[in-house]
């Protein structure tokens, strides 16, 4: 049996350990509070850009343009967003399993598809498995704003326009509940399913319908991307959460382990020392 | 005096929500100015001041990148960041006006050159807008 004095080191180790685990616990759920707030705060705008998107090409079916047509495809995207640092649980192995499998799929060589990679993560696991990481974004605040990604929704835009790939999966945490995400499978471009809203309007287009989709387009694109991180962010405070809890709960139950056998060996050591005291007192006898 | 409702709305949440009795915005086509009961339109912005006329005030914010929506009783501006003067940090616009310059003085290749161009307008709009000299 362990000494005395092992049990009781692991105890105040461990005890230590959950009040860590406990306060990232709480940390946790006050970001997931914000991150919430920011989705929400997110909606009208989101709303009110597919609105017109959507009666734009619902108005005039002969405005096409390049980010809505389908063209054949040579080479895939995968816009992966993860976390930037563990302690969240399944949250990122989650994500880059699906991916896998996906590639795995669809594709045979490495050479059909790249990879951009928002969050650390992401970008180290498939860099391991020399993959191309064409674009990546680290260490985003709790709370991006929609200036802190502008950069790669920019770029991973751009490049479709320049035909550096032909299409855009995304994937990221969807936030359902607090304890539960799911792995979401996003088609960002070309955009082709674009359905109207139902109350739309018919506008007057200063100067054009398709000098409007150039400006509007690439904002769309660029803001189902935002969307999409700022779920993530959710999910991963979330995620981080409900792993902090249940690392708390373990140590709690360790400790409970570890507080009962650190009494018996108390028990056993004074009834030892009340034995040898007996002995020695019969002995003098 | 008839109104008309003005939503200004960007990734970051909506800005400002208001009634007002015109709206000038710089689109891409030139200055157009909005009074209530317009024809519904869609237009894209450029990088400027937007001037929201109430009775006898107008508030000015900074708009970049982004369109104007219109309908006969409501303005929606959608745009990727907008800030109203009140709101504007003028020691980052400042700053970034100051750093867009020295790009714009070292002449690299054309896309720095677009680039400096554009943070440098952004900036000086928002210098524009928070001392109010539009």
């Amino acid at each position: 049996m362990a000494s005395l004095r092992d049990i009781k080191n692991r105890i105040t180790s461990t005890k230590k350990t959950s009040q860590i685990t406990r306060a990232m616990q709480m940390v946790s759920a006050s970001k997931l509070n914000r991150a919430e707030m920011n989705a929400k705060a997110f909606v009208p705008y989101m709303a009110k850009i597919q609105d017109v998107v959507a009666s734009i090409a619902a108005g005039s079916n002969d405005a096409s343009h390049p980010m809505m047509t389908t063209r054949p495809v040579k080479k895939t995207a995968y816009l992966v967003i993860t976390s930037d640092r563990g302690l969240v649980g399944g949250y990122n192995s989650n994500i880059l399993r699906t991916v896998s499998n996906k590639i795995r799929e669809r594709h045979t060589s490495n050479d059909e598809f790249v990879i951009l990679s928002i969050g650390r993560k992401g970008r180290d696991f498939f860099a391991k498995q020399g993959m191309t990481i064409l674009e990546s974004a680290i260490a985003l605040p709790d709370h991006p704003s929609f200036a802190d990604i502008k950069e790669i929704t920019r770029k991973a835009v751009g490049m479709f326009s320049e035909g550096a790939y032909d299409e855009v999966y995304m994937y990221y945490n969807h936030f359902v509940s607090a304890i539960q995400q799911e792995v979401t499978e996003t088609k960002v471009l070309p955009l082709t399913d674009i359905k109207p809203t139902g109350a739309t309007s018919s506008y007057e287009f200063d100067p054009s319908a398709e000098a409007i989709l150039e400006v509007l387009l690439p904002q769309y694109a660029e803001s189902l991307i935002f969307g999409a991180v700022l779920d993530g962010k959710a999910s991963e405070h979330a995620a981080s959460m409900t792993a902090m809890k249940s690392a708390t709960d373990n140590a709690s139950e360790l400790i409970d382990g570890l507080t009962l056998s650190y009494n018996r060996a108390r028990q056993a050591a004074i009834t030892q020392e009340i034995t040898e005291i007996v002995g020695g007192a019969a002995a003098l006898e | 005096m008839k109104t008309i409702t003005v939503n200004i709305v960007t990734p970051d949440g909506p800005v400002y929500d208001s009634e007002v009795s015109m709206v000038i915005a710089v689109t891409a086509s030139g200055e157009m100015g909005v009074l209530p009961g317009h024809i519904p339109t869609v237009a894209p912005l450029g990088i400027g001041a937007v001037r929201l006329k109430k009775e006898n005030s107008t508030e000015l914010v900074a708009v970049s990148g982004g369109f104007l929506e219109i309908r006969p009783e409501k303005v929606t501006i959608l745009a990727q960041s907008a800030e109203r003067a009140t709101d504007i940090d003028i020691a980052r616009a400042q700053e970034s006006a100051k750093r867009a310059e020295a790009l714009l003085q070292a002449k690299k290749d054309e896309v720095d050159f677009k680039r400096a161009e554009l943070a440098l307008k952004r900036a000086m709009n928002r210098i524009n807008v928070y001392e109010g000299n539009v």
